[in-house]
This record gives C-alpha cells, structure tokens and sequence, in this order.
C-alpha cells in the first residue's frame, strides 16, 4: 500500500514540507495507497471475523418474562404488586410524567430545572384502571361473583376502598396457595380478595398478558402498559438480579450470559456507582448523570475549541509514537542534509 | 429547464481533459442551479481528491485503517440487519439461520465500536481538529454519540429478556429529563422503526459527511517537533516557508 512512487518535480523535501500550515496542501513526499483496495480488504476482514464470532460465541435469547410466568413463578407477588395498583400506591401509579400527575412530591430535578414536570403527561397510564379494574370487568362478563365484587368495589366510599385495600396490603404477606386456591388469614379485605384473586386467575391463564397489550385498532405493538406492571413487581428484578444486571452491579452496559454487551455506556453506567450519585445526590441521581453526560457529549463534540482540552494531544507524546517513522525520516533528512557538501 | 439546445463545444473548444474544467458551465449556463451544483461539488472534490491514489508520506501508521475498519464494520451491520429487516424480527427467534444472522449483527456491532473507540482516540491524540478539520471531528464525536442510540434501541428492539430489562431501566433516566415523554423505550413498535430506519439513516448520513469532509481536507499533518535539531535545521534552510499551523483550530 505504501511503496514510494517518482515524486513531482515541485515536491518539497520532507522538512521544507513540514513547516507548512495545517490547512495548507502537502506538497512533500507522497507515497502510493489504495483506498479501495484498503476498503475491500477491511470488509472482508471485518465480515470474516463477524461470522467467526457469530459462529463461536452466538448471541444471547433468553426469553422474556411475561405476566404468566410471574403469576405462577411467584403469585404472592403477583397479588402484593396488583393491590399496590389497585390503591394507587406502586411505583407506576405514584411515577409522575410522562405516566400520570404526582399525587405527590415533583419528581427529579437538575438543580431547580424540573424537566421531568415541564414534559408532562404524554402517555397516560393510571394504574388501577389499566392493570386491575378493566381487565376484570372483561372477565366479569362471564362470572357473576366476580362482576358482584367489582360493583361492590366501585359503589364502596373512597375510605372504604382503602380500608380493604389496607387489610389487603398487610395480609398478603402472609398469603398461601393450596392448589390454585388463595388462601388469606384472616382480615376485613371485603371484594378486594375476590378480586385480585380472580385477577390472578387470569394472570395464570396468560389472558392478562393480552388484554394489556390489547390495542383498539387490533395490531399493538406498544408495550408500555405490561412492561409497567412487571416492573412494579419483584419477578423481573429477580431474574436480572440472577444475571448481574441490576444498576449497582453496572446493569445497563450488560447483557444476559457472558456477552461483552453494551460496553461503550461504561461511562454512563459508572456515574451510578460512585458517590455522590450513589447516595446524597440519589434521589435525583437519573436527571444529574444525564444532564452530566449530556455535558461531556458536547465536550466531546467542541474538543476543537476547548482551550487546554485541545492541547492536550501536544503535551501527551502518543502521536510521537504514531509519527514515530515520518519523525525519524525527517531527522534522517536533517541529518544528511545539514552535513557538508561531500561528506556523504 | 432550459428551452434551448445548447453545444457546450460549439466554438469548437475541445473536451477538457481537466475534470474541473469540464465541469464549468457552458456559456450562458452559469446562472443554471444544476451546473452551478456540479461545478462547486467538483471544484471542492475533483476526483483526485474524492478517491486519491497517493498519500503524504507521513500517512503510515496502523492508526489509520481504524476508520475504514469502523466503516466496514457498519456495512457487516447494515447487511446483516437488512437480512433481519427481510425476515421480520421474530424470524430471529424462531430460526438457526436467524440466530445466526442475528449473532452476526451483534457482533459487528461490537466491532464497529470497537474501531470507532480506537479511531476516535487515535484522532484525539493526533489533534485532527487542525487545519479547519473541526468539522471533520464534530461529524465524528456526533456519529459516536447517535451510534450509541442506534445499538440502544437494537437492544431494545430483541423483544426478550435483555429489552424487559433494558427498557424498564432505561425509562428513568430518558423520563427525568424529559426525553421520555416522546421516545417511549417501552413501545417496542417505536423502538424498532427507529433502530431500523431513522437512526440508521443519520449514523450512515452522517458518515458519508465525515468522509467527504476527509477527502476534501486531506489527513491532518503531524504535530510539529520543536525541539528536534531536524525543525531547526528545516527551517534555516527554507526562509519562505509559510508560517507555523499553531494558531489554526488548535
């Protein structure tokens, strides 16, 4: 690629070309080199050791998690989480923008900028509605009980909702299941265990699964409202835990199995796992790693007007090593050059 | 369009053999906005600058073939995802051979960042910015950081553990600043039209970008050697040499 070829009569010697400007043309010493022929010979490297890698390694598919596989894997979370839907008290129904209104607090903040409240609404969840109440008025069509327990739910004050949701709350945790029954001890839940119980039943039965993803239009493809629901739970966390993707063991850059993963989010991820991201400033830890690196994005783009940035690459002498032959040729020129006429 | 018949060498002037000359509009074409086009594309990249066959001697360092190996990473991608795209994105789930095409996107993604992490890094510590290369490095660090959301939302786009997972974590971080509200990581539908269309055509757009900006600047000079006998020595025998780059996009 690099044979030299006869140079132009007006190429300057390699020091004399040297001096020039940046922006100015090289009129120095050229060599031959084909690009194309270098193009061709990086694809096929680069598709070679694509396959072979493909063919070693793979790539990892591990199934996803679905709401029936929550329900039978682990149902009293199933039914801890449904309640916390139900009274509006889980992670989705207290979220805030863009799922819903804060019934408290005003989510996260980069100093006194709210970017999060300023975004608003713009994909409307509400928790007790979507996840619980109106998947089971469908199966309340067929089931005379449970259409008697939602009527007896929604005629009931929003104290008495409360109240069983409450009783619900504390007595789940100590839930067992004979069979498939739900077996609660004892306590006024009212028809919030008929309920969640019939809840569960379609949960099983992977009906809720596609009543969440059901869409008015027929096709879906959002899957906000499930992705949601078992989030809020414990069964997804679980599994990632299992496969070291939680935030504090760098989750975001992994992936499952032994894969390389998304290794270039090293950086973002690293912000989670120092302070004071990772305590003082926790709370608003999301918005303040992204406005940070929102910030050296920029610097990385503006390197070329940064001063002291830009200056780095001279006072750091890896591009000696890069140059390190045009430097040695240019001493050599300096060299043979500076000798006296004669000398050889 | 023009309504008459013109013979750019109707005086009898000879083709030019000099492409840059070629493309000068005939008389009475100049104010025409194609030949105006064709005229300034080739005066900034006649073709011996688009696609030259000769390098300053200095270009001679393994540093410079990350760049191509980054841009023939992103065909490996390209081609292997229009495999995927033809099949739909369950064919990968149910297929050895979609596994296979899929294993074979994954990683030439790896690869490509792999490359593009060396050739940024290596254009850092050439300072590649000089010499009005800014742009050249913007359209760069931009192809970096739009590259990192074009294999985010093919990670997303698996429809598997890994997109649960990703998706419900990554939520929180795009919903407090805001940016959730309108790029919903859990709509898998959304995800995948911009895995497979918009961010694509911006990271390929804005390579080509990068790489004509290459050609027409031409690679970046090493970085002056001021305290070698060689600078001293050049410069006593060249009185007319033009000044020093130091104070040109440093």
């Amino acid at each position: 690629m690099s044979e030299a070829p006869p140079q132009s009569p007006r190429t300057r010697t390699l020091a004399e070309a040297s001096l020039g400007s940046d922006d100015s043309a090289w009129d120095g010493p050229k060599i031959r080199y084909d690009l194309v022929k270098e193009f061709v010979v990086a694809l096929v490297v680069i598709a070679l050791a694509s396959v072979a890698l493909a063919a070693i390694f793979s790539s990892p598919d591990d199934h996803p998690v679905t709401i029936r596989q929550w329900s039978q894997g682990n149902p009293g979370d199933f039914l801890a989480t449904s309640v916390t839907e139900l009274d509006g008290s889980s992670p989705t129904a207290t979220y805030g923008p863009p799922y819903n209104s804060w019934t408290s607090g005003e989510g996260q903040k980069i100093g006194p900028v709210g970017l999060q409240r300023w975004a608003g609404v713009h994909i409307p969840v509400n928790s007790q509605n979507d996840f619980v109440l109106a998947p089971l008025h469908l199966a309340a069509a067929s089931d005379p009980s449970l259409r008697a327990a939602l009527a007896q739910y929604s005629t009931a004050s929003a104290d008495q909702q409360k109240q069983w949701t409450t009783a619900y709350i504390k007595g789940v945790g100590h839930v067992k299941f004979h069979d498939t029954a739900v077996v609660l001890p004892r306590g006024r839940y009212g028809p919030v265990a008929p309920m969640l119980s019939g809840l569960l039943n379609m949960a099983r039965t992977g009906s809720l699964d596609a009543d969440l993803l059901a869409s008015p239009q027929f096709y879906g493809t959002d899957y906000t409202k499930p992705l949601l629901f078992i989030a809020d739970g414990s069964f997804l966390a679980a599994e990632a835990s299992a496969q070291h993707l939680q935030g504090d063991q760098w989750g975001m850059m992994n992936e499952t199995g032994n894969y390389p993963g998304q290794a270039w989010l090293w950086l973002y991820t690293m912000w989670y796992q120092v302070s004071p991201f990772s305590t003082s400033w926790s709370a608003n830890a999301d918005a303040l790693v992204w406005a940070l690196m929102m910030l050296l994005t920029l610097a990385l783009i503006l390197v070329p007007f940064i001063p002291g940035l830009r200056s780095i690459p001279r006072l750091v002498p890896i591009y000696r090593l890069i140059w390190r032959d045009h430097y040695r040729r240019l001493a050599a020129d300096a060299g043979s050059s500076s000798a006296p006429p004669g000398s050889g | 369009m023009s309504d008459t018949i013109t013979n750019r060498f109707a005086d009898g002037d000879a083709p030019s053999e000099d492409p840059v000359d070629d493309a000068r509009p005939a008389p009475g074409d100049e104010k025409m906005w194609t030949a105006r086009l064709r005229g300034a594309g080739v005066r900034a990249l006649p073709p011996s600058k688009l696609l030259p066959d000769r390098q300053p001697s200095y270009v001679a360092s393994w540093v410079y073939i990350f760049g191509i190996l980054s841009f023939a990473s992103f065909i490996v991608i390209l081609l292997s995802g229009v495999v995927l795209i033809v099949r739909g994105p369950s064919w990968w789930h149910e297929s050895q051979v979609g596994l296979f095409f899929n294993s074979i996107h994954l990683w030439s993604v790896e690869l490509f960042f792999f490359f593009m992490v060396l050739h940024l890094w290596g254009k850092f510590f050439m300072a590649a910015w000089r010499g009005k290369r800014a742009l050249t490095w913007m359209t760069g660090a931009v192809t970096f950081a739009i590259s990192i959301g074009a294999a985010f939302t093919g990670y997303l786009s698996q429809q598997n553990f890994d997109s649960q997972w990703i998706s419900t974590q990554a939520k929180d971080g795009l919903n407090s600043v805001g940016i959730g509200a309108l790029f919903n990581v859990l709509n898998f539908g959304q995800m995948l039209l911009w895995h497979v269309l918009l961010l694509p055509v911006f990271v390929g757009a804005l390579i080509g970008i990068h790489l004509l900006l290459v050609r027409r600047r031409g690679v970046v000079r090493p970085l002056p050697v001021r305290t070698g006998r060689h600078a001293r020595t050049a410069r006593a025998r060249t009185p007319a040499a033009p000044p020093s780059s130091e104070g040109v996009d440093r």
